[in-house]
């Protein structure tokens, strides 16, 4: 692959993914499209990139996309959104929306699921105290694949083991063969979406909570920004934002604020609030 | 500094437990057998147990039961570490007294994992 094949590889990543892969990451380009090549019969990566520029593919398109995307994900990751989730956001909301027993929450890059099934668990935890309330999870990725996995819900031991306690792991999910696989009333909470974040999502509807986590940082900053943007535009006037414990929106946008006493969790900006909007960002 | 004890009848098992263990600033103690585990015990108790299931001289289910059967021995955060992997072993377990559950074979993320879960992971390695 030359020079002038690999940036045209990297444009093509970022028009169609918003993923910013800089200069320095042609191994990691090498690594992940091999496979790719081999399931559409492409004899090397030059050709790979002749055949994106020709745009005869709509398939490979994707799957070199979802080959490049980060799907690293497992059950309560980094624990810290999770223990925010029991300890604050559920009593805070319980209270806020008592007259409509009603909550929303997004997973905006769900992968293979661990996230919105962590929440989902923690909700089923806690439904004694919600009687009659109506829960709404919606999880979306970019990758169809993966939204494959998380609906049919199996888990190798590794997967059930990075974070996910035993006692959960007994109470919610069936050995079959060597796999575990998820209780279909967790599976049925929630909603899985295909979403690329660098277009419109305006259609999901407002949100009390919205898990954005580990996913910006593949973003340059001025789609960080576009997306953490819409993301305030779709969010409730006291919505709650989780990003991943490296992002921040500081020096990114104005539209979110940190809550000082919770470290990755964010609100909307009263004060730059800006009218909803409806266009699709644009870079 | 945390204080884990290792209970396994296999040297290896023990050295790579030990080598994951230390990385994350624990001061580690090895038993080959429950008995022997138990008398590590009496000598001091530890933060955590990682315990295996199957050893000669005393399993890791009989262990256990000792150890619960003791005010002190309520403490420590206990990890059954071991290749019996069916829910209902898991469940046993947890009756005995269980905090947490490790199918082998597992990695240093694991352990990691169920460390911090159980809120014994030295500070320098916390979230």
């Amino acid at each position: 692959m030359t020079e002038a094949e690999f940036d045209a590889l990297r444009a093509f990543l970022k028009t169609r993914s918003g993923l910013a892969l800089s200069p320095d990451k042609r191994y990691l380009v090498e690594s992940r499209l091999s496979s790719v090549c081999t399931r559409f019969k492409i004899d090397s990566l030059s050709h790979l990139v002749r055949e994106i520029r020709a745009g005869r593919s709509v398939a490979l398109e994707k799957a070199t996309v979802e080959a490049m995307t980060t799907n690293e994900t497992f059950f309560f990751r980094d624990k810290g959104p999770f223990d925010l989730f029991q300890d604050v956001l559920l009593p805070k909301y319980l209270k806020e929306r008592a007259s409509t027993r009603r909550l929303r929450i997004w997973c905006a890059a769900a992968s293979t699921g661990q996230e919105p099934y962590s929440l989902a668990m923690l909700l089923k935890e806690a439904a004694p105290r919600m009687p009659g309330w109506h829960i709404d999870i919606v999880a979306s990725d970019i990758s169809t694949e993966v939204l494959e996995k998380a609906k049919a819900g199996f888990y190798n031991q590794f997967e059930v083991q990075r974070g996910l306690p035993i006692r959960l792991l007994v109470k919610y999910f069936t050995q079959v063969g060597d796999q575990w696989q998820i209780a279909p009333e967790i599976r049925a909470m929630v909603d899985y979406r295909y979403l690329n974040l660098i277009e419109d999502f305006n259609r999901l509807g407002q949100f009390d909570i919205v898990y954005c986590r580990n996913v910006l940082i593949y973003f340059d900053p001025n789609l960080k920004a576009d997306v953490l943007r819409r993301i305030a535009n779709i969010m409730a006037p006291d919505g709650s934002l989780l990003l991943g414990a490296s992002e921040t929106v500081l020096g990114v946008t104005d539209a979110l604020t940190l809550d000082p006493a919770h470290r990755g969790l964010y609100s909307k900006n009263a004060a730059s609030a800006a009218p909803k909007m409806f266009a699709v960002g644009g870079r | 500094m945390n204080y884990c004890l290792i209970i396994d009848d296999s040297r290896v098992i023990r050295k790579v437990s030990r080598e994951v263990a230390e990385g994350l600033s624990f001061r580690v103690a090895e038993a080959e057998n429950g008995e022997v585990g138990l008398q590590a015990c009496q000598a001091e108790m530890p933060d955590v147990i990682l315990l295996d299931w199957n050893m000669p001289v005393m399993d890791g289910y009989s262990f256990l039961k000792h150890l619960r059967a003791t005010p002190e021995g309520q403490a420590p955060k206990v990890v059954f570490c071991t290749t019996e992997n069916d829910i209902d072993r898991i469940t046993r377990a947890l009756d005995a007294g269980a905090d947490e559950y490790i199918m082998k074979p597992f990695d240093r993320d694991i352990l990691a994992a169920k460390f911090q879960e159980l809120g014994v992971l030295p500070a320098s390695h916390s979230a």
